[in-house]
């Protein structure tokens, strides 16, 4: 079994609890004598809270207390370091003052004793505003007051002139809009104080990052807290900074003496809980009349919110992805009113990835060859922006695997000239590209004297499969079945475990629990060699530990006999192991989609039919779930492309599509036919198994290759997402202007 | 939610008297647009009579060739039932084109004709909005109007689109909605069920106050027709339309016998086109009649800022849905 374990395929150990709904999720959560938290959400963008006229509210039935900016505990700031294990995205606390920054900010909380109760009354509190022009958008941030340098900017060569002398040339800009993350489960908090102690269920993808942020946010010691988040309904990016409702609900039950729970209404999760933000990002690119890129320059903007600076780093990709000695890679942020912006699965590399892909597809265009041949030929074998070797990098295998899967020979290129009934077809391409890392991980594993393996660690499984791998890991090690495994992942008070975003959970947890459950049988013989031991007469080293069974020359013995002749309950290990030596190589995840779509102009159809996608993420743990992974982003980089924008009122920077049914992603029915391909090159320099994770990947390129194809469909080139059927169609009469 | 009162009647008589004449008081039926709103505080209703357990749950045809369907039909076992996929595809076809599976499960006949617009300033409980507030404004002119916005039927005083699909269906087949007041029973045609905004957006409809609707009749179906129900949108599922075709046509050889067409999420009520119907009778089936009809349809039609694709994609669903019902 031991042999292969690791990149089988197993089913979740956790799916039993999730499809029978015994999973507690953080809102599941009832301690004795609980109140309900609701927010009271500002109603306008920006300005100042001039009254609340709490009359009404207070007299609504089971209404315990009320919270706002007159009427709250002072608390600390979170110096907001990740690397202190304290950040959070929207670093001003709630009701710290009068002013309102953005539409659906919390302005009051109203405890009840029932969520009706409370919610009844939040309706009936009554805010009046000094409102101020809200900025609405990028374009009205960048004309009111420009922009500020962001990070992560790069240059090399001199890529202004060598675009002046090249061959070929474009010069376009691309836009992409909010998107909200819209996991299924709503952000909630239960938050109850036992004396000086604070314990919290939070739906998180770091459990430790929240814990150091609230010891800051309420100056008491790190281990007073203790947060837990044992099941997530996804977060997407969106759980892995605390936002304000957690804070509003552990200060709520400090001031009440009574656990508090606050859920985040659907609408408010478009607003107070973060965002993928608006872009605006122009990319000239230039090429030798080989078609060999000579210069390549990303300059983004993204708008970011009054209170934080949130860079999305949509260059991030182009520094290495091709091949090319003068670059320039810059970033800068707008103010708007908006809440603050976070991380959603792949930061700047989706939105940015949109925008070099389309540019790279049509600079091919330009220079006149086909586009698969263009990346080829411009790749890059090394990373030039850090002069690293990769660990390993087979894009070029991806790509040429996925185009052959899919029948890219059969593509003509002239747009709309492969058409079947009322239908044009489109073939698209793009690359896809991931940052690989890895971080400093705790891990104990205890062998028990029933039979069993008892895990822990303070990382959490997001609805990836963490739990699954963990145990297989385990198992690996050990030879114990899966069945036999019990991981426990989401609690503060385990061993230190990463934060669940980077894709970089598979690589950071596995080793350390690898370590740890060598340790633990390390432990297991020397408890069996000690005198009292089974095998008092063998040296440690020479015992053999496979399958639960301890041997000797012949004898053997179940580990749990030996255990249990010493009444041991267990044998531990505990781990810690490292992170990312980045110093001699470079660690990239790398692949290609192929997308076909269909337009039909006769009813202005759009439709993604079919995609294959090659990912290059090193060894896949879990096929299964490896899949599942790219799968997800595939349908998720379909939304981006063809349906995903929170719309906002341009007047006043109200979102109006703030629902499940307006707010648009890819429903079961959109879904295409999609084939991944796993390429299964494990990278030794990364780990001892060889994977990178796989996480995010799969969304990057996706909406490119989109346009692309749709490009090749319609001859018609989208540069602003997502490209709906009114950006497709001709013949639209001019509005009246209101 | 704010605290209401609860009456559950055993009669359509009962619950016309619970209900009686107080504006704040509504029927329960399915409740996936009633709690919605109450939900997030859009409709305050003190009084809620729960109609759920009246008997209007069949599916009747009437000697005369009507088919009569109860108030509390719900949608998913109106779009199954036999008689209608065959006799009224179209309404079968619509009923599957809206929602979800279970909101369909709970969406009842009478409450999918009674459903309230998805305008987001009308859900926003702050915008100006006529319907939500008489004379406050339209906040939708001048705004975010793109897909739950209406080209036909608007005034300067509310824009938004009927939501419904069944509706558009109905419109089309042609149909009467029985209702019973304190007075007894009395009969609306379905055309002119619903009101146009004008200047009073928020009378929606021809019920007064406490009437109840207890049945929809669908006229009876067209000897020899095809019928079909296309629904245009930016995803394949669970989008509203933002442009819809529903259509009846009976040919004769090649030239089109009669044909009905009505339009969803383009108008602000289901959009019966009777003008366009005249043009296609006699005229044989082919792209330009259907390309005329449409222009037809259109002819009134008032492009808003976000909305103007909306004229061509009606035409487009008219002229589609035509060409495969007469293929
Ligand atoms: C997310 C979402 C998506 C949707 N998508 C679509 C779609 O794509 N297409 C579509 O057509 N619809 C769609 N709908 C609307 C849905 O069809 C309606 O909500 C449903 O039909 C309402 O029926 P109900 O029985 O639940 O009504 P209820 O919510 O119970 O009632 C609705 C209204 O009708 C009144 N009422 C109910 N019964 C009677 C009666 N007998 N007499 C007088 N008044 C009555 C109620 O007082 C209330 O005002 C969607 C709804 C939601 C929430
Ligand atoms: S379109 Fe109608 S529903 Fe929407 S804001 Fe205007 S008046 Fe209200």
């Amino acid at each position: 079994m031991s042999d292969s374990i690791i990149g089988a395929g197993p089913r979740r150990i956790d799916g039993r609890l999730k499809v029978s709904g015994a999973a507690p999720y953080a809102a599941d959560h009832y301690p004795d004598n609980m109140a309900y938290g609701y927010g009271v959400f500002s109603t306008i963008a920006s300005g100042r809270v001039t009254n609340i006229d709490l009359s009404e509210a207070r007299r609504s039935p089971g209404v315990i207390d009320i919270f706002h900016h007159g009427h709250f505990p002072s608390l600390y700031h979170t110096p907001s370091s990740m690397m202190q294990g304290n950040k959070v995205e929207e670093t001003r606390l709630p009701f710290e003052d009068d002013r309102v920054y953005y539409e659906g900010q919390f302005v009051a909380l109203v405890v009840a004793d029932s969520l009706e109760n409370a919610r009844a009354a939040a309706y009936k509190v009554k805010v009046s505003y000094d409102e101020e022009k809200a900025i609405a958008n990028l374009d009205q941030g960048v004309k009111a007051h420009g922009t500020q340098k962001g990070k992560g900017n790069h240059s090399r060569g001199n890529p202004g002139a060598s675009f002046e002398s090249a061959a070929h040339s474009i010069d376009y800009t691309y836009a992409t809009p909010v998107e909200t993350h819209n996991p299924m489960e709503m952000h909630a908090t239960v938050a109850s104080w036992r004396g000086d102690r604070l314990h919290v269920y939070e739906s998180s993808q770091g459990v430790l990052q929240e814990k150091g942020a609230l010891a800051k946010i309420f100056g008491i010691a790190p281990n007073q807290i203790e947060v837990e988040s044992p099941f997530i309904g996804s977060g997407f990016g969106s759980k892995l900074w605390m936002w304000p409702h957690a804070v509003t609900a552990a200060a709520a039950s400090r001031e009440t003496g009574r656990p508090v729970q606050v859920v985040v209404p659907r609408q408010q999760m478009f607003t107070t809980t973060g965002h993928r933000p608006e872009t605006r990002q122009r990319l000239r690119l230039a090429t030798d009349n080989q078609g060999r890129l000579v210069s390549v320059r990303h300059e983004s903007i993204n708008a970011t919110s009054f209170t934080d600076q949130y860079v999305e780093t949509c260059g991030s990709v182009t520094k290495s992805l091709y091949s090319c000695d003068n670059v320039l890679v810059s970033h800068e942020t707008t103010r708007v009113n908006r809440g603050t912006p976070t991380s959603m699965r792949a930061p700047g590399a989706a939105p940015g990835l949109f925008a070099l892909e389309s540019a790279i597809d049509e600079m091919a265009i330009e220079a006149g060859i086909d586009p698969v041949e263009f990346r080829l030929n411009n790749y890059a074998d090394r990373d030039e922006s850090q002069d690293l070797p990769f660990s390993s990098n087979h894009i070029k295998d991806a790509t040429r695997q996925a185009a052959e899967k899919f029948g890219w020979s059969k593509r003509t290129p002239e747009p709309g000239s492969m058409r079947e009934g009322n239908e044009f077809v489109g073939y698209g391409m793009a690359a896809c590209n991931w940052e690989a890392m890895r971080f400093p991980c705790d891990a104990r594993v205890s062998l028990r004297a029933d039979g069993t393996a008892y895990v822990t660690c303070a990382t959490q499984d997001i609805g990836t499969g963490t739990y699954t791998i963990v145990a297989q890991a385990v198992s690996d090690v050990t030879g114990l079945p899966l069945e036999r495994i019990t991981v426990k992942l989401g609690d503060t008070s385990y061993p230190e475990g990463p934060l669940s975003g980077g894709s970089w959970t598979t690589a950071t947890t596995l080793p350390a629990v690898a370590e740890a459950s060598r340790k633990a049988i390390e432990q297991l013989k020397s408890h069996a060699t000690s005198g009292q031991g089974a095998f008092s007469d063998v040296a440690a080293e020479d015992l053999s530990f496979e399958n639960g069974q301890l041997s000797h020359n012949g004898r053997a013995m179940d580990y749990t006999e030996v255990l249990g002749a010493q009444r041991l309950a267990s044998a531990d290990g505990e781990a810690h192991t490292g992170g990312a030596d980045t110093s001699k190589y470079s660690f990239r995840s790398f692949g290609a989609h192929f997308v076909e779509v269909r337009w039909d102009p006769g009813i202005s159809n759009l439709r993604v039919s079919r995609v294959v996608s090659a990912i290059d993420v090193g060894r896949a743990i879990n096929t299964l779930t490896a899949r599942n992974q790219v799968e997800g982003a595939v349908v998720m980089g379909l939304g981006m492309a063809h349906f995903e924008a929170t719309d906002y009122d341009h007047r006043n920077a109200r979102p109006v599509n703030n629902n499940y049914a307006e707010y648009l992603v890819a429903t079961h029915a959109d879904q295409p036919e999609i084939d991944v391909i796993l390429l299964d090159n494990p990278d030794y320099e990364f780990n001892e198994y060889g994977a990178r994770g796989i996480g995010e990947i799969g969304i990057t390129g996706m909406a490119a290759a989109v346009a692309n194809a749709v490009y090749h469909a319609t001859g018609k080139r989208i540069r602003e997402l997502p490209i709906s059927k009114d950006k497709l169609m001709e013949g639209i009469p001019e509005p009246q202007r209101a | 939610m704010r605290e209401f009162d609860y009456a559950r009647a055993d009669s359509a008589r009962q619950a016309v008297s619970s209900h009686g004449t107080n504006e704040q008081a509504a029927y329960l039926a399915g409740g996936t647009t009633l709690l919605d709103l109450v939900k997030i505080d859009i409709m305050r209703p003190e009084q809620v009579v729960d109609i759920n357990r009246l008997d209007l749950n069949e599916i009747e045809t009437l000697n005369d060739g009507r088919t009569r369907i109860g108030a509390l039909v719900t949608n998913t076992a109106l779009a199954r039932d036999e008689r209608i996929t065959r006799d009224y595809a179209v309404l079968s076809e619509a009923l599957l084109s809206g929602a979800s599976t279970q909101l369909r499960n709970k969406a009842t006949t009478a409450g999918n004709v009674m459903q309230r617009v998805r305008c987001p300033y009308f859900r926003d409980g702050v915008s100006p909005c006529n319907k939500r507030e008489p004379g406050s404004g339209c906040a939708a002119i001048g705004g975010y109007n793109r897909s739950v916005h209406a080209v036909l039927g608007t005034s300067d005083k509310c824009i938004a689109t009927h939501p419904s699909d069944m509706c558009v269906a109905m419109a089309a087949i042609g149909a009467t909605v029985q209702v019973q007041g304190p007075e007894g029973e009395r009969e609306i045609d379905f055309l002119d069920f619903h009101l146009l905004p004008g200047d009073t957006p928020w009378k929606e409809h021809a019920l007064k106050e406490n009437e109840l609707i207890t049945h929809v009749t669908l006229d009876a179906p067209i000897q020899g027709s095809r019928s079909g129900y296309l629904k245009l949108r930016d995803r394949e599922s669970y989008q509203f339309a933002l442009a819809s075709s529903a259509v009846i046509v009976a040919l004769e050889g090649n030239t089109i016998r009669e044909a009905r067409i009505a339009l969803g999420g383009v108008g602000t009520k289901p959009w019966r086109v009777k003008e366009a119907e005249q043009a296609l009778k006699g005229q044989p089936a082919n792209e330009q009649s259907f390309q005329k009809a449409a222009d037809i349809v259109m002819r009134d039609a008032t492009p808003y800022e976000h909305n103007a694709f909306k004229i061509p994609l009606g035409k487009q669903a008219v002229i589609r849905n035509l060409t495969t019902q007469t293929a």
